[in-house]
């Protein structure tokens, strides 16, 4: 799978430190073009710290992230630049409440890539389009459900042209019938080849959708692999252990 | 019935209200004045200070701290005697008007100030996160994301507040400032008769009445819909 190309999002012996807590002890990923990468593993093993060093929504302690070859960690780094090209999903999809869909959505086309109003709204509207909610643009937040907020926050992070998206438990804020039309639009954006970095519970959506499953526990990478092997026949105890868990 | 008109000779006393209109009514000018002059610079320093706060820079934020809570602490009358009887002293002499506007203001810039620095931390982090994670800067963030949230949340109690405050404009009767409450005294000592205090009241309440209205409008214009 990685053989020549280029990762997109280089991950080398990140560590992170909360006081005397180390939450990241040394983790290595590499995450290549198109490729959807899961991360699973028990709570506190370190998942979403690992996917805020990825936008330095966290410092890391220590180690390197590089995003398209750029040292996101290093102090000459532009981190507002890089961001914009890192799109990030969260849990609860905090999308801003005084504004419609579409200015969620357009805010930082505005005001980051200074886009004159109407190439924003025009980008705006394809985004929408594209998670499937174009009729929701005039809505506010408060006026959709948790499924479509989480699209619109989708669609927020798809405007900007993210080189690498990442997820953070996306689906874990929603009624179990909501989930299906979140896990379609991050289906959809991997057929369109987006490079995905997804921190997630969903099984069967890792199965047929992911291209690697890192499991993670204590800070570290255990184990990883293609999702049927990581499934079906772990190799470590503490993965067996976890897959066994959540399949019960 | 003689009680009664004993009681219309003291309070509303014709002669006396055609006399002492137009003083009432110049004493009006100078309260709406002075209050306006403190609104707009009180609110507007207290959100500047709030802003400068989100710094988080510990010397500043210390020297906020301690300006807010001495403003919110002292009783206004004590700032206004202070400042018009101190100030001279030291060589500094400002008309009574300018002391009131000036002590108004930065009590109401404190009590603002505190008002919306709690509007900004009830913004949730994930606010921050969302937009920050998008390549806005924190200015930016701050800007079209907190705050516009963070100020709706503030309207009623800064309506509150600032209602409160402008109604502190009476104090300026001690240091001799023209505005409602002096007028209507003088006017009871001259006249010898409570009217003018009475036409004093019936102004404030027609002064404040449609501000306390207009406070009630913006509290539910202000609430957006939420889930």
């Amino acid at each position: 799978m990685t053989t020549g190309t280029p990762p997109i999002l280089e991950i080398r012996g990140l560590r992170k430190k909360f006081h005397d807590v180390e939450i990241l002890r040394g983790i290595d990923l590499l995450v290549v073009p198109q490729e959807l990468v899961f991360v699973i593993g028990p709570s506190g093993a370190g998942k979403s710290t690992l996917l805020r060093c990825c936008n330095r929504l966290e410092e890391p302690s220590a180690g390197s992230v590089h995003v398209g070859g750029v040292d996101i960690t290093a102090r000459s780094t532009d981190i507002n630049a890089m961001r914009r090209q890192i799109g990030m999903v969260f849990q609860s999809f905090n999308l801003y409440p005084h504004m419609t869909a579409l200015r969620n959505v357009t805010l930082a086309l505005v005001k980051v890539l200074r886009k004159p109003r109407a190439e924003a709204e025009r980008l705006g509207m394809a985004a929408l389009d594209r998670v499937g909610l174009a009729n929701k643009a005039r809505s506010y937040p408060g006026e959709l459900s948790g499924g479509q907020q989480q699209r619109v926050a989708i669609a927020r992070a798809l405007a900007l042209e993210p080189k690498v998206m990442l997820f953070d438990e996306p689906t874990s804020a929603l009624d179990p019938e909501l989930v299906g039309s979140v896990l379609n639009v991050m289906r959809e954006l991997k057929r369109g080849g987006m490079t995905m970095l997804v921190v997630s519970h969903e099984m069967r959506f890792a199965r047929d959708a992911a291209d690697r499953v890192i499991f993670m526990d204590h800070g570290l990478v255990v184990e990883e692999g293609p999702p049927q092997r990581i499934f079906s026949t772990p190799s470590e105890a503490r993965t067996r252990a976890f897959i066994a868990e959540l399949g019960r | 019935m003689e009680a009664w008109s004993r009681f219309l000779d003291t309070f509303f006393n014709l002669d006396v209200i055609e006399r002492y209109f137009p003083a009432i009514m110049k004493g009006v000018v100078v309260t709406i004045e002075i209050a306006a002059a403190v609104v707009v610079t009180g609110t507007l320093l207290g959100l500047v200070l709030a802003i400068v706060r989100t710094f988080r820079l510990i010397p500043m934020n210390a020297l906020i701290v301690v300006f807010v809570d001495m403003f919110r602490a002292l009783p206004p009358l004590v700032l206004v005697l202070l400042v018009y009887f101190g100030l001279p002293n030291i060589g500094i002499n400002l008309p009574s008007f300018a002391v009131l506007w000036l002590v108004l203001a930065l009590v109401l810039a404190a009590f603002a100030e505190e008002i919306f620095w709690a509007g900004i931390l009830s913004i949730p982090k994930g606010q921050w996160e969302a937009a920050r994670s998008t390549g806005l800067g924190f200015l930016g963030t701050l800007a079209y994301v907190v705050l516009p949230q963070a100020i709706r949340l503030t309207v009623p109690p800064l309506t509150n507040r600032t209602i409160a405050i402008t109604k502190n404009t009476a104090l300026g009767t001690v240091i001799g400032v023209g505005e409602i409450l002096n007028q209507a005294t003088t006017a009871q000592s001259f006249s010898g008769n409570a009217t003018p205090l009475m036409m004093g009241a019936i102004a404030y309440v027609i002064l404040f009445i449609p501000v306390v209205v207009l406070g009630r409008v913006l509290e539910t214009r202000f609430a957006w819909r939420r889930v």
